[in-house]
């Protein structure tokens, strides 16, 4: 029982890490609230859906196909919304995503209609049980899979030239400039790896609660933001930790507490009013000194 | 005609909600709670007429009192922090509240709250409250408090230099957006005679957001263009009444490219002030 609680929570976990990962990356380079990161996330799984439907091509393609739309959808939205903009009026970013969050949400309202769609069964792997508990396969390959690419990640920030021009971008733009970063395109690169890791949260939520709705971005948006804020902003590691404490939490708020009522919002809200309130700079602390 | 007095009743209220958001903007302070302190006075005034007998401008008032109250609990905290801190604050505010009142068995729970007396003058009270505001904000403009105001939202180290008192600008302003917002909920609550949490969600308070930053941010005009406008024009399009919403996220994305003030500026006020010289 708590072994599959457990399990439960890292699964949750680990798609809250994936979609605050691409909003801390954002916020680090450019200080830019990315509204529309959560349609991102509903966009991929059902690219997800139709790659599996359509091909019947196995999890192991279908999820870097869709990481590749979905990035490729993220690229698009920083050229058509973000660069044209003028850099003085700090809201524009934040208005002109939640344009492309309503164009995004409505066209796929339009084309998958208002209500659930079944997410195909993606993984055909057989359960098998711990003494007498019986573990789900599907949630431990998402979990692996979740922090596969976490560590990918990671180790292209620390290791690799572009992860080398992210960090200097998120410090300074002007000095990363000088310092000859082609800071437009690493923003854009910013935003195409946040997209599709956004891509493959979608895909893993779409394999773990089995069905996809177009009004799925804005839960999975709010849920981002909260951990964003618990790892620290611009705190990479931070979103991984903070998204699989907040998994965590979630699912032991679940068991704990009386059922008859949603406490499972206000608990995670309630964290990060907490935080705000007492330590903005969120649990491992921000890499950004004013937001 | 019973359409386009509904359509324009509701484009009263969102006046109202569009400048509930404008007066903590001006000091800088960017609020997504105002659709939950718009819940807060619904759920206050409805509670009022329905359960207790009150009469419904005591009510709406008594919402928008509670309003104000919980605004300048939540505007003590807010007083910290900036920038996105505070938009997620309150957009974190704003999603407990919801989450409050669908559990709260005495109004409803989820189940939303039905038999709200209907009022038949909606629009005459909406529109009166409109007004009201607008003479209020004219007026504020002018005054020592509102250039206070204005001075802590363009800079507030300059502003405190000078000696006014930020903190009270900030949380008077905070309070004030919020008791505004009551006031909006309240006269909402006894126009649909039902309300349930879903109309009090995050996307609601991005809506009165996005009216005002449409509409333009220099002056309160800026507002109450915009809530009327993006309320109204949809309506008057059927033809292109499928893609309304696409059209409205592309126009926003466009409309901040080109015009990032927002629709009235300084300088359309200046331009009209002109054109009625003339005339």
């Amino acid at each position: 029982m708590i072994i599959q609680q457990l399990l439960n929570g890292l699964m949750l976990g680990s798609t809250y890490s994936l979609v605050a990962i691409g909003y801390t990356l954002i916020f680090g380079v450019l200080r830019v609230l990315h509204f529309a990161h959560g349609e991102v996330l509903m966009a991929g799984s059902f690219m997800g859906i139709f790659i599996i439907l359509w091909t019947g091509l196995p999890l192991y393609i279908t999820l870097p196909l869709t990481m590749v739309a979905t990035g490729v959808l993220g690229l698009i939205v920083e050229f058509l919304a973000i660069r044209p903009l003028r850099k003085d009026f700090h809201l524009a970013p934040l208005l002109s995503t939640i344009g492309v969050t309503i164009i995004i949400q409505n066209l796929a309202v339009k084309l998958f209609g208002g209500y659930g769609t079944k997410f195909p069964e993606a993984i055909k792997i057989a359960d098998f049980s711990v003494g007498p508990y019986l573990i789900s396969s599907a949630k431990i390959l998402i979990v692996g899979i979740s922090l596969f690419l976490m560590v990918v990640l990671y180790f292209v920030i620390a290791k690799t030239k572009v992860g080398r021009a992210m960090r200097a971008v998120a410090e300074s733009h002007l000095t990363a400039g000088f310092l000859g970063v082609n800071v437009d395109r690493v923003v854009l690169i910013t935003f195409g790896i946040a997209s599709a890791l956004a891509g493959a949260a979608g895909v893993m939520v779409g394999i773990s609660f089995h069905a996809v709705s177009p009004f799925i971005g804005l839960t999975f948006a709010l849920k981002g933001l909260v951990v964003m804020l618990l790892g620290g902003l611009g705190n990479v590691g931070g979103a991984m930790i903070g998204g699989l404490i907040l998994g965590l939490a979630e699912v032991i708020s679940i068991v704990l507490l009386p059922t008859e009522i949603n406490l499972q919002d206000i608990f995670s809200f309630g964290i990060m009013i907490l935080i705000l309130i007492f330590k903005p700079t969120g649990l491992f602390g921000s890499r950004i000194s004013q937001g | 005609m019973d359409y386009l007095i509904s359509v324009t009743t509701i484009a009263g209220i969102h006046i109202i909600m569009a400048l509930s958001f404008y007066i903590p903007f001006i000091t800088g302070q960017v609020s997504l709670a105002q659709a939950g302190f718009m819940a807060i006075g619904a759920y206050g005034s409805a509670v009022c007429t329905a359960k207790w007998g009150v009469p419904y401008v005591p009510a709406v008032l008594f919402g928008g009192v509670l309003a104000g109250l919980v605004g300048f609990i939540l505007g003590l905290p807010a007083l910290r922090i900036k920038g996105i801190y505070l938009l997620l604050l309150t957009l974190g505010f704003g999603e407990i509240v919801r989450v409050i009142f669908m559990n709260l068995d005495y109004v409803g729970a989820a189940a939303g709250f039905p038999s709200i007396p209907y009022q038949k003058y909606t629009g005459l009270y909406a529109y009166a409250v409109v007004v009201a505001l607008i003479i209020f904000f004219s007026r504020l403009r002018k005054s020592r408090m509102g250039r206070a105001l204005q001075a802590v939202g363009d800079d507030e180290t300059a502003a405190e230099i000078v000696g006014v008192n930020i903190t009270s600008a900030k949380l008077m302003a905070f309070s004030v957006g919020a008791f505004i917002a009551g006031i909006g909920g309240g006269i909402l609550a006894h126009y649909q005679e039902y309300i349930e949490p879903l109309m009090f969600g995050v996307m609601h308070s991005v809506e009165f957001l996005v009216f005002t930053i449409f509409g333009g941010i220099q002056i309160f005009w800026g507002p109450v263009f915009g809530a009327f406008v993006l309320t109204l024009i949809p309506e008057f399009f059927r033809a292109i009444q499928n893609w309304r919403m696409e059209l409205f996220g592309l126009l926003l994305i466009v409309m901040m490219i080109i015009r990032p003030q927002g629709v009235i500026g300084l300088d359309t006020i200046q331009a009209i002030k002109k054109l009625l010289k003339i005339a």
